[in-house]
């Protein structure tokens, strides 16, 4: 079995490279690749890499920021949700709302890790997904937030809920600096980020509800029933203290229900970035 | 057309609890008690009671927990401590509400009653849905201290106690079917209880209905007041719920600069020192008054009306021009007298909604 997959592996790389290289604009051919059966399901992986700068982006270690801060993070997580599919040529897979919701959490591995199932075969050229959570969702009774948006079970909804006023944190970033003076309610220099705010029920304020789309370039995720590739975003932790605004953690140590919130999630709209795709896994 | 909509609407409930009933158990006697029944002065409810059905053992649980300290960190206060049925769930005396360890909040307990009309809750409107309503109180440090997740755990962990002690497991499999116990179910079950705390029979709502005897007949003054509550305090406390359920600055003095109110929620700056419009059913025993509890009798709120209005960018539109209202003391104690028509003794003494 082990030789059989190499043998089929190696020879589909060959054509692969051998089509790539010389023909790259002849995408069609049934050679490279299974053909696509839009009745067909597969799945398709995103793996969201928290990364600084060019570097693995790791909890409790120093980093600098653009104000020249010291800072390191003790916490990182946040909502992924509504996630939409753009394949090569233009159709869309709109991963049913009840199944698009993801908490990333730094400290979870597998939690960073998300896998779609029931993805009609085809060629992704671009996902959109919004950074946080809709607000529908933020208006709907706890029988409609279940999962990651439970706010009665820990490491999901009630780390990420404002009880006091029904909304969902949308991005969570806490941590220390030796820029921010000690002082008697903050001796420890910390800063806490809490990004939420879905632009109000009856009475319209702030919202911080941000969707991206992030395009693959030339590549494309191929999901095959028999493959599922896996796209890889690099989320740049730096971007979210200067991706559009400069920010200082000393001067706002603490940002939550405050509309300067949508400087931070202007900024961390710019963290999201495509990386590469493996495509592994076509026999 | 109107009559009928409503008796349409009746005969709907009727059918949606009799569905319910035969469904659960076969003694369906005090099952019907049960029934959520909307006043027949009242409008249709906010709350949609087929997403939660009122059942017997859902509201029993919910009682339970209404009226255990589990909900807190150190089992010291429960939802009761701060919302006592005889002060229509209000918490007694105390101008600002203090929950665990002695720590004070920073506002006056509102009254538990007829929120299946509520719109928006909390004297910020900052939650809702009467469902999310719990996880505040539960979750304040000043309030109960608690988590929501941990509160849940120590639910679970009654699984075979014996009375007098309570087994949650069991009183959840009655309610809800199994010994489950979610965010959702235990949410669920302390909203079934608050959906029955209706105050619909108060003097003034047996006059509107003309079902007072003549001895409960509202007298000359009390008719009077009402009268002047209509001219002069309806367009905000407008009748049947006595609230408008609106937002607004009423030109208190500021109190604690940090108590922003509505602007809290919505971080407007037009929505500053709003608060909610409460609803004046039972007033005469939720005393103290205001968000805040500085009043300590009607008497004082009615002279903050006449004589005490501040100015102030975000004072209602209604106040702006005169800053008073125009009351002299005879009117005023008219008005005192209508509103202690809003006592609804039955409300009040309700066997079925008290702790013991």
């Amino acid at each position: 079995m082990n030789t059989k997959f190499n043998f089929s592996k190696i020879a589909f790389l060959a054509f692969f490279i051998a089509f790539s290289t010389a023909l790259s604009s002849c995408k069609k051919d049934s050679e490279t690749e299974p053909e696509i059966d839009p009745n067909k399901k597969g799945m398709l992986e995103i793996k969201f890499d928290n990364i600084v700068g060019q570097d693995d982006f790791t909890l409790g270690k120093d980093y600098q920021n653009a104000a020249g801060e010291t800072f390191k993070v003790d916490l990182l997580q946040y909502y992924i949700s509504n996630i939409i599919l753009k394949s090569e040529n233009g159709s869309e897979y709109i991963v049913p709302q009840e199944e698009s919701y993801f908490l990333i959490k730094e400290h979870d591995e597998n939690s960073r890790n998300i896998q779609i199932p029931n993805v009609p075969e085809g060629n992704y050229n671009e996902l959109i997904f919004t950074i946080g959570v809709d607000s529908l969702r933020n208006t709907m009774p706890p029988a409609q937030r279940t999962g990651v948006l439970d706010v009665g079970v820990e490491g999901a909804g009630k780390e990420m809920y404002w009880s006091w006023n029904s909304g969902y944190i949308f991005f969570k970033m806490e941590g220390t600096s030796t820029a921010i003076e000690p002082t008697d309610t903050n001796p420890n220099g910390k800063f806490r980020y809490h990004i939420g705010g879905f632009g109000g029920y009856d009475t319209p304020m702030f919202n911080n509800i941000r969707t991206i789309s992030i395009s693959l370039g030339r590549d494309a995720a191929k999901t095959r029933e028999e493959a599922m590739p896996s796209v890889h975003i690099v989320v740049d932790i730096l971007k979210v203290l200067e991706g559009t605004t400069q920010i200082s953690l000393s001067e706002y140590p603490t940002v939550m229900v405050n509309p300067f919130s949508l400087k931070v999630s202007e900024n961390y709209m710019k963290a999201f970035e495509y990386h590469h795709v493996h495509n592994e896994g076509h026999e | 057309m109107k009559k009928s909509f409503l008796y349409k609407n009746f005969l709907f409930l009727a059918f949606a609890i009799l569905f319910f009933s035969c469904q659960t158990d076969n003694d369906t006697n005090p099952k019907e008690k049960f029934a959520f029944k909307t006043p027949s002065n009242f409008p249709k409810p906010t709350y949609n009671l087929q997403e939660n059905p009122i059942t017997l053992e859902g509201f029993e649980l919910g009682k339970k927990l209404f009226y255990t300290g589990i909900l807190s960190r150190d089992g010291t206060v429960s939802c009761g401590s701060c919302h006592a049925q005889t002060s229509g769930f209000t918490q007694h005396g105390h101008d600002l509400s203090h929950g665990i360890d002695d720590k004070l909040t920073m506002r006056n307990s509102l009254p538990i009653q007829n929120l299946a009309w509520a719109k928006n809750f909390f004297w910020d409107g900052g939650v809702f849905h009467l469902d999310l309503f719990a996880i505040s109180p539960i979750e304040a440090e000043n309030e109960m201290g608690e988590t929501l997740p941990n509160v849940l755990q120590k639910l679970r962990n009654t699984e075979g106690f014996e009375s007098p002690k309570t087994d949650y497991p069991l009183l959840f499999e009655k309610a809800f079917g199994t010994k489950e116990i979610t965010t959702d179910r235990f949410l669920k079950a302390l909203s079934q209880f608050q959906l029955m705390c209706i105050s619909a029979n108060s003097r003034y709502d047996k006059h509107v209905r003309n079902e007072n005897t003549n001895e409960n007949k509202l007298t000359t003054q009390e008719l009077k007041g009402l009268e002047l509550f209509e001219q002069n305090c309806s367009n905000c406390h407008s009748t049947t719920l006595f609230t408008d359920q609106s937002y607004r600055n009423n030109g208190l003095k500021i109190g604690n600069p940090n108590d922003t109110g509505r602007h809290r929620i919505t971080q407007n700056e037009e929505d500053k020192f709003k608060f909610k419009v409460p609803s004046l059913r039972n007033v005469e025993v939720t005393r103290p008054y205001m968000h805040d509890g500085r009043f300590r009798n009607l008497e004082a709120v009615l002279d903050h009306y006449t004589d005490g209005i501040q100015d102030s960018e975000t004072l209602d539109e209604s106040l702006k021009s005169t800053l008073k209202i125009e009351l002299n003391q005879e009117e005023k104690e008219a008005i005192i007298a209508f509103l202690k028509t809003l006592t609804d003794e039955e409300f009040l003494s309700n066997p079925i909604l008290s702790e013991f």
